[in-house]
């Protein structure tokens, strides 16, 4: 049978099934199997030792752009952006143009999605056209696919629809997506609001900006019983806020991004908008206290909020430039970063990044069982290598993590059983 | 000249990259300069041949002047591009324009603009020399320059003073350099002012916050109001200009506090009546005009030494 795939003699990390050990994972039809006595064929198998066979990591915070911003991304360069990080699934966010707050826009990425490198989970608007007043129609959404839904980007400044968009996700068993930001305290703040900010003469971003949001919507995810879910966490008075509503039972997670546990307000230096985004980067006690959280279970997802942007947004001056960074390509590498740093270990990084993604927006995935779709990234957590404009599968090139040394990568991604990305050879070339 | 220090800033963008020498060594030359300006004429031919470009993003008529005036008594070429960097135009961006100045190849760009950073962009996009004329509320280095060279004129050192400045600390680039500039040089720099008007962690800066103007004032040698930017009370940091004169203005009885020989300063224009009373802008503690007069000479002395003054003189 060719579709028969077997990974030799890698390392299987399956946190689901508490799986270490080195094995082979076989592979046929798409979907994970159990191993057999049949004679295999030198060309279906491939030497994954001194490598890492895990689920298939999952990335829940992206921008694919498309519908509206080809220029930057589209659903096929993003998606082969996530093969060549290592994931086999994204969800995107629903700020394209038009904002994805329906069915229709909801039907075309999944259309264009079929053909695509990744599984890719739209993300539908909390409100119609992401403008903070009416309710979208989510259960149509959820007709046509949508996981989650969020205004991502724009934060729900009402609180009276913030409750009415996590009652009515409820009854669709939709997880609400907080993009938490008072629109006041942060206003026309390009950065962090601290030592950095002052010296550059920067109009900054209180950590109060987000630390109140993230009150608000706890108390209304209390209120509501509703599943909400916090996106890019990048402060320690989050951390302290969602520690408590974790301890008191209220349904919330959260996730943060690689770029909030690497760098601090610092890496602005002089102007670099390849540094900023939103949230901004934060001092260096947020992002001891980010890292302190993945460990200890706070947070539950590291997610990339991926988001390309053009030389036409990025070179300019700081404040009128774009928020947002690339993060696919450099994901695994960061937050294998953390293992090396004895942060986390290797199965919680793998829960951060496969299995409890999987498990908040309720998609396959997050497990090596016999009997799953084949979804399944192999990384190489010694290779060294150095991104750089033309190495991008990325359409965009907005990255903090260009032209430096990094250091462990996704060697193989197979998703649905295909290959989406090889950096190896099969045993018979 | 015969200092022992040399020069080597291509660019003069802020303080914050100036070291205390530097600061001197700027001085210095500028005082050398300033007898020129005294001068029946009152030209010399230093910077004959050389183009200097006045790039103002934002709308500014006395740091312009004073620029213009000072390229043209060193005899440059000055040429004036002016817009608002508030309002592209066009959908001309800033790199735009750079790469068109580039074209031109001009020796200095002066830059004031809006944004900041804006100047260490160009930087990015053009070969010549840049000095910053102010960007956004990060720098105005020829102002602190020209600040501490007029308290020089009065004082044998910075070294000890306790420097007031009294205003909205967040949004002046002013103060900024000036925090770096006094703090360079040894001075005590206390500032004062509603809290509304103070950027975060500025103690980091070296700067001390006072709780009142009266603490700020006390014993001080010089006083520095800024300028009250009445266009920004959209954004609510004080509830009126009449109940910041009153907590926050400098006037006579304010000025008793600080050392007889009290310097009081003001980068201009001056509310009168708001940040300061016109008895003491207009007393014999006041080196205002002093101030403009340094200016030019502040300006001649920076284009000379990023053109490389010290090395061909
Ligand atoms: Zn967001």
């Amino acid at each position: 049978m060719d579709s028969l795939i077997v990974l030799k003699n890698g390392r299987v990390l399956d946190p689901a099934a508490g799986r270490d050990e080195i094995a082979d994972l076989w592979i046929e039809d798409g979907r994970i199997i159990v191993p057999d006595s049949r004679p295999i064929a030198e060309q279906n198998c491939i030497d994954v030792s001194g490598f890492w066979v895990v689920p298939g990591l999952i990335d829940m915070h992206v921008h694919l752009r498309e519908p509206g911003e080809e220029y930057k991304e589209t659903i096929a360069t993003g998606t082969a952006a996530a093969a060549a990080g290592g994931f086999t699934a994204v969800a995107c966010m629903p700020n394209t143009k038009p904002v994805n707050d329906g069915s229709a826009v909801t039907r075309l990425i999944k259309e264009k999605s079929t053909s695509a490198s990744a599984h890719v989970y739209p993300v539908g608007a909390i409100s119609k056209n992401s403008d903070g007043v009416e309710l979208a129609e989510y259960g149509e959404m959820k007709a046509h696919g949508v996981a989650a839904v969020s205004d991502d980007g724009l934060p729900v400044m009402s609180a009276q629809l913030m409750r009415r968009a996590l009652e009515y996700a409820h009854s669709h068993g939709l997880p609400v997506i907080t993009h938490a930001e008072d629109a006041a305290l942060s206003k026309n703040g390009c950065m962090h609001e601290g030592v950095v900010s002052t010296r550059l003469g920067l109009p900054g971003i209180p950590a109060a900006a987000e630390a109140v949001m993230v009150c608000r919507d706890i108390a209304l995810a209390a209120l509501t019983g509703a599943h909400l879910h916090i996106a890019h966490v990048s402060t320690a008075a989050s951390i302290a806020h969602l520690r408590q509503a974790k301890r008191e039972g209220v349904p919330v997670s959260a996730e943060t991004a690689p770029h909030y546990f690497t760098l601090t307000d610092e890496a602005v230096a002089d102007y670099d908008t390849n540094a900023k985004m939103n949230p901004p980067l934060r001092s260096e006690a947020d992002r001891l206290e980010i890292r302190r959280a993945l460990s200890d279970g706070t947070l539950d997802v590291i997610a990339t909020d991926h988001a390309p942007h053009s030389v036409l947004e990025k070179e300019c001056e700081f404040e009128l430039a774009a928020n947002g960074i690339i993060g696919l390509e450099s994901a695994v590498s960061l937050g294998l970063a953390l293992v090396r740093d004895k942060v986390i270990n290797e199965t919680r990084l793998i829960e951060l990044m496969s299995v409890n993604p999987a498990r908040i927006l309720g998609v396959p995935g997050g497990s090596l069982a016999a009997g799953k779709q084949a979804d399944v990234t192999v990384i190489d957590p010694h290779h060294h290598f150095i991104l750089t404009e033309d190495t991008l599968v990325s359409k965009s090139a907005n990255s903090p993590f260009l032209h430096q040394p990094l250091t462990g990568r996704a060697v193989l991604t197979i998703c649905a059983g295909r290959i989406t990305h090889m950096l190896l050879q099969s045993m018979k070339g | 000249m015969t200092e022992p220090s040399i020069f080597i800033h291509k660019h003069i963008l802020g303080i914050k990259e100036l070291s205390p020498q530097d600061i001197h060594h700027i001085i210095t030359t500028a005082r050398s300069f300033r007898e020129i300006s005294n001068r029946p004429i009152k030209k010399v031919p230093t910077l004959r041949g050389k183009t200097v470009v006045n790039l103002f993003l934002e709308p500014s008529t006395r740091t312009r002047l004073s620029f213009e005036i000072a390229a043209k008594r060193m005899s440059a070429d000055t040429f004036n591009l002016s817009g608002s960097s508030s309002s592209t135009r066009k959908g001309e961006t800033l790199i735009d324009t750079a790469r068109n100045i580039q074209a031109m190849n001009p020796d200095v760009i002066i830059m004031r603009h809006g944004r900041s950073g804006a100047p260490h962009l160009l930087g990015r996009y053009v070969d010549c020399s840049i000095i910053n004329a102010g960007d956004g509320a990060h720098e105005h280095p020829s102002q602190a320059l020209l600040d501490a060279m007029t308290i020089l004129d009065h004082k044998q050192s910075l070294a000890g003073l306790k420097i007031a400045i009294v205003g909205d600390i967040a949004h002046s680039r002013v103060a900024h350099s000036n925090i770096f500039s006094f703090t360079k040089l040894g001075a005590q720099v206390c500032l004062a002012g509603p809290a509304t008007f103070m950027p975060a962690d500025i103690t980091s800066l070296g700067a001390h916050v006072c709780t009142s103007v009266g603490e700020a004032v006390t014993g001080a040698d010089v006083v520095m109001a800024l300028r009250i930017q009445i266009e920004r009370q959209h954004d609510p940091l004080i509830p009126s200009l009449r109940e910041y004169a009153v907590h926050y203005g400098i006037n006579r009885a304010l000025l008793k506090l600080a050392k007889p020989d009290v310097l009081v300063m003001h980068p201009g224009p001056i509310n009168r009546g708001v940040e300061m009373n016109p008895d003491v802008a207009d007393g014999p503690w006041s080196v205002i005009l002093d101030q403009v007069t340094n200016g030019v000479a502040v300006r001649m002395a920076l284009l000379y030494l990023v053109l490389g003054g010290d090395k061909s003189a």
